[in-house]
């Protein structure tokens, strides 16, 4: 069986997100990987190299720049006999393009996939994580967003795939990218970071994020957020960890003025370790972490940034 | 122009969900029901396309057992102007979901719908984009603004590096994020005017649909469950375990 994995990247870098859906592709069979983008020629260089991918199919073209859904949809799906499997990271990106392909071709999506019992039998969370469903696939080609926590990163060096050029690349025309406002930051990506802070409605303002940001700093972390967070406006939209903004598992996470509702704990209940800071020893989150402090944040914080000085 | 909304009714989000004893399903028996929340975000963007003087008429769509009007009820009551629900008591996927509203589509002729980028039951987050695809439609999903123009509307998506905005041909479709709007609450005169209100059923057989599920559900369980840990007494109790119990830092 062979495998066509959807490369998640920016025409520049090959984003992490790609390394775990190859993993989990993997599984399944031998495995090619579509780089669709403009000027993309580094990335599908890059997307060569990972461990067991056998070829890499380079779609370049300007229709391809920005990722519009109803350009690359229709070019996957030529691109798809011949596959059993085709899979992409359950990114935002993902998420935009899969289900255009699977109706195109008339198959179901399997959504956001945590582990791959069979060729046709994937395990994924439902009621954001608090079930999970074991699906099995009757249809001829699986089309599959592949939730990134669930798979270790397949190795980025190892592999020499061979390259082949995509022709006949269409613009729809029915959509244009106009422009785009994105979060710039030195620090790691909240999806793929070691160590993520996020901080919650207890953080008051937008102003006091700094604090976290300071300790993220010391701790080579990524600063995450609450919806309730998100939603009074203190941080941007692409902080937001939960069921309906990103799923996050990091060897640390530090869930700081954040009393736990469900839909957060469905973004981050995988971290190898969760400490809570929160000042009412109530709250739920302090159900699911390994280490609690209850305490007064604006006490709490700076003392932890003191005591990593240490 | 003319704007339909689709509204899933699903379990409230306020209630802890349990799988049942068979481990076939989560149980729903005895539950309450709801709006899924994106569509309440989607039905609020209708009405106040409506009031803007943009849209002239706003249709709610549901598909599902004949409870279902309920739902449809509520989206009436907060303002939309009449619904069509497709019954069946079918567990219909996101792709049969889609081809039932691209025969409504296809009846009606609405020049926009807006659905909810993801439904809180199943979080498929699928059916816009397919409904978009078998239109052969522009799709602008996970959506926090819409600004309409003579023919396109620009719509601003929240991507996972921040905000992006793309320009799309109408007729099109949308899904709704949580930052487009907050959803008005109806009002109870409101609740009155929409018992006055229609709703058109139909069924699959009826729009010539094939709504077969494509996934079997072989197994439902609860996720292994986290261990509450240890209370630490400060900060320095805190960064010590983490050096050297967890070895984390």
């Amino acid at each position: 069986m062979s495998v066509l994995v959807i490369a998640e990247h920016d025409n520049a870098e090959l984003k992490p997100a790609t390394l775990n859906t190859v993993a989990a592709a993997t599984q399944l069979g031998d495995v090619d990987i579509l780089v669709a983008g403009d000027n993309c020629s580094a990335v599908a260089d890059t997307a060569a190299k990972i461990a067991g991918v056998g070829k890499v199919l380079k779609a370049d073209a300007p229709a391809l720049k920005t990722g519009l859904a109803e350009n690359i949809a229709p070019m996957i799906v030529e691109l798809s006999s011949g596959y059993s499997h085709i899979l992409a990271p359950a990114t935002t990106h993902g998420k935009n393009i899969m289900p255009r392909v699977a109706a195109l071709l008339d198959v179901a999506q399997i959504s956001e996939i945590t582990s791959v019992v069979s060729a046709d039998t994937f395990v994924r969370p439902i009621y954001a994580g608090n079930a999970m469903a074991t699906v099995q696939s009757a249809d001829a080609i699986k089309i599959i967003t592949v939730r990134t926590t669930g798979f270790d990163a397949a190795p980025a060096e190892g592999g020499s795939a061979t390259l082949e050029d995509v022709s006949n690349i269409m613009d729809a025309a029915l959509s244009s990218f106009v422009g785009q406002e994105l979060t710039v930051s030195e620090r790691p990506e909240l999806t793929s970071a070691k160590v993520v802070i996020s901080g919650g409605r207890g953080m008051q303002s937008g102003e006091n994020f700094p604090m976290l940001e300071e300790i993220a700093d010391k701790l080579g972390a990524a600063v995450g957020a609450s919806r309730a967070a998100v939603d009074a406006g203190f941080v941007p939209n692409d902080y937001q960890v939960g069921q309906t903004g990103k799923v996050v598992a990091p060897d640390l996470y530090i869930a700081v003025g954040i009393s736990g509702a469900i839909q957060h704990l469905a973004g981050m209940k995988d971290s190898k370790v969760i400490v809570a800071i929160n000042k009412d020893e109530e709250a739920p989150i302090f159900q699911v972490a390994d280490y609690g402090l209850v305490d007064d944040l604006f006490e709490a914080v700076p003392a932890l940034s003191a005591e990593l000085d240490k | 122009m003319k704007v339909l909304v689709a509204v899933k009714r699903v379990v409230d989000y306020n209630v802890k969900i349990r799988v049942n004893s068979d481990q076939t399903a989560v149980e729903t028996a005895n539950v309450k029901m709801s709006m899924n929340p994106f569509d309440e975000i989607a039905v609020e963007e209708g009405i106040r396309l409506k009031e803007a003087g943009t849209a002239s008429e706003l249709i709610a769509f549901s598909i599902g057992p004949k409870q279902s009007q309920e739902t449809i009820r509520t989206a009436l009551a907060m303002g939309a102007d009449r619904g069509i629900l497709v019954e069946t008591d079918t567990m219909v996927e996101p792709l049969a979901v889609a081809k039932c509203l691209k025969a409504v589509v296809e009846k009606e002729n609405p020049d926009l719908v807006i659905v909810g980028k993801q439904a809180i039951d199943d979080d498929s987050n699928q059916t816009g984009q397919m409904l978009a695809a078998l239109l052969g439609w522009s799709q602008g999903t996970f959506a926090s603004n819409l600004d309409l123009s003579d023919g396109s509307i620009k719509v601003t998506r929240e991507v996972d590096g921040g905000l992006e905005t793309v320009d799309l041909k109408m007729p099109a479709v949308v899904t709704t994020d949580l930052r487009l709007n907050e959803p008005r609450y109806a009002s109870l005169p409101n609740i009155m005017k929409a018992k006055k209100k229609t709703i058109d059923l139909t069924n699959p057989e009826e729009l010539g649909i094939d709504i077969s599920p494509r996934l079997t559900v072989l197994k439902v369980e609860e996720p292994a469950k986290r261990i509450a840990g240890v209370m630490v007494e400060d900060v320095a109790q805190l960064v010590d375990k983490l050096r050297n119990e967890a070895k984390v830092i």
